[in-house]
């Protein structure tokens, strides 16, 4: 174990690609490693990149690690793809587009499979991230599955979230709706030289100007719930600046645009440190972890002190309308107050 | 058995159809498989790159050309030198049977020539990942 530790931390390649498994997996030894890096994390700048398919996504993760390979820092990749809901399968395809990355050793890319997670990520992703994060990656970019409207776990994931959008995809009442959009700090307009760009761009730019929903700091939304972060008392106040998300148009498969993009992420990093932003922000990606953590440990051990065929049971009663699905909740947690008290 | 079995899906050299690696990378998804595509003209130190960061159980060759001679030896050799010794190589595509037992001793462990059953692979990647890995 400390040696799989030690030889993350040194950043060798078959021992990341190794753990990124045991992550993916969930296996038991991934924990106690995790916890052993943990403390060695932090430093990566995540930046995430989503947007619907087709849009090009992996072809703007492509040309935005050469540009920041060029710069010389270490560029780790992870790129999502959707799992079969029907056979547990996946195509991982998005090397594809990544062939101008390979035979460079300052860069790791790594795919993924969504394995039934909704949310555009795996679940296992944000360990994942911390794993290139231990081995020394300076950026990790991630690319989310291709996402529709209600794809947004890599804003909680994520420190800079590129929307990508591309000519000819919707009109502007697709834009003022609420989801994915609103989770950009920076809107990208790929395939800039289609035709419909401009008008695209000018969509975007309306939606920015009708309203911005205010400091990013107020939407912490988890299923519904506002979530209870505390705020530095000097923290949120009417005149705070705002960040305006930029719209860069680029084409990612001839690079034209990479530099004003990698500009555009600068920037937002720079105005989120300069306002101590990071801080509050990395807190509330803390509390949403540790919720979805507490839900997901408190649910498997309820399954596993819970006999199959009370489910069974319990749907059966359900079904033939005996009992309402939320009376059968409160039965369930009942039965189960030592878990919960 | 190991669950999420992950497979590595290459087409090496330089012929450019990709139609039986595609029909075979979806069949193997619908297996339950995870496969990791990369697509057309793939060097063998691309393979290796991709089999090592993407920790694959197994690397699957796509080859129509008739280079699989000169191929497979040097994917093989540029994957031991990155430490790949025991991910295993299997061989889809023309290949005529007096090759096999070259192929075979260079530690290929499944060859399926065109209209093999997509069952018949899948049995055998999961015989040699199950029995043969350990894991």
């Amino acid at each position: 174990m400390d040696d799989m530790v030690s030889a993350i931390l040194n950043g060798s390649r078959r021992a990341v690609a190794r753990l990124l498994t045991w992550v993916s997996d969930e296996a038991p030894q991934a924990t106690t490693i995790l916890t052993q890096l943990y403390p060695h994390t932090g430093k990566a700048w995540v930046i995430g990149v989503t947007g619907a398919p087709g849009t090009g996504k992996s072809s703007l993760v492509n040309s935005l690690a050469k540009a920041y390979r060029a710069q010389g820092v270490l560029v780790g990749i992870i790129a999502v793809d959707p799992t079969s809901p029907f056979t547990g399968g996946a195509i991982l395809g998005d090397r594809i587009r990544m062939r101008d990355l390979s035979g460079d050793s300052g860069v790791f890319i790594r795919s993924m499979a969504t394995r039934g997670s909704l949310g555009g990520l795996a679940r296992t992703t944000r360990d994942a991230i911390r794993v290139l994060d231990a081995a020394g990656f300076d950026i990790i970019l991630v690319e989310t599955v291709g996402a529709g409207q209600s794809e947004v776990d890599i804003v909680r994931t994520a420190h800079t979230t590129l929307v990508v959008e591309a000519p000819g995809l919707g009109d502007e009442v697709q834009a003022i709706k609420a989801g994915i959009l609103e989770i950009a700090d920076v809107l990208v307009v790929n395939k800039a030289d289609r035709p419909g760009a401009t008008k695209t761009v000018s969509a975007l730019r309306m939606m920015l100007e009708i309203g911005h929903p205010s400091a990013r700091t107020h939407m912490t939304q988890h299923h519904g719930q506002l979530l209870q972060t505390e705020y530095p008392a000097n923290r949120i106040h009417d005149d705070a600046p705002i960040w305006i998300p930029p719209v860069i148009q680029t084409i990612a498969t001839d690079g034209n645009g990479i530099d004003e993009l990698v500009n555009a992420i600068q920037n937002h990093r720079d105005f989120i440190q300069a306002q101590g932003l990071d801080t509050l922000l990395e807190r509330q990606r803390i509390e949403i972890e540790l919720h979805e953590r507490l839900r997901e440990a408190l649910i498997q051990r309820l399954l596993q002190t819970t006999p199959n065929d009370y489910f069974a049971q319990v749907i059966r009663q359900i079904q033939s309308r005996q009992l309402d699905p939320q009376s059968a909740v409160n039965a369930i947690l009942t039965s189960h107050a030592d878990l919960i008290s | 058995m190991k669950k999420n079995i992950r497979i590595l899906i290459a087409k090496p050299g330089l012929d450019g159809h990709d139609r039986g690696a595609k029909v075979i990378a979806r069949a193997l998804r619908d297996a339950g498989f995870e496969v990791v595509y990369t697509g057309l003209r793939q060097t063998p130190e691309m393979i290796a790159e991709a089999a090592l960061q993407e920790d694959v159980d197994v690397v699957g060759l796509s080859i129509l050309s008739g280079a699989h001679m000169a191929l497979v030896p040097k994917i093989r050799e540029v994957m031991d030198m990155n430490e790949l010794t025991d991910v295993p190589i299997i061989l889809g595509g023309i290949i005529p049977d007096e090759d096999k037992p070259a192929l075979e001793a260079m530690g290929v462990r499944g060859i399926f020539g065109p209209g093999t059953s997509t069952e018949v692979i899948v049995e055998r990647i999961n015989a040699i990942v199950n029995k043969e890995s350990g894991s």
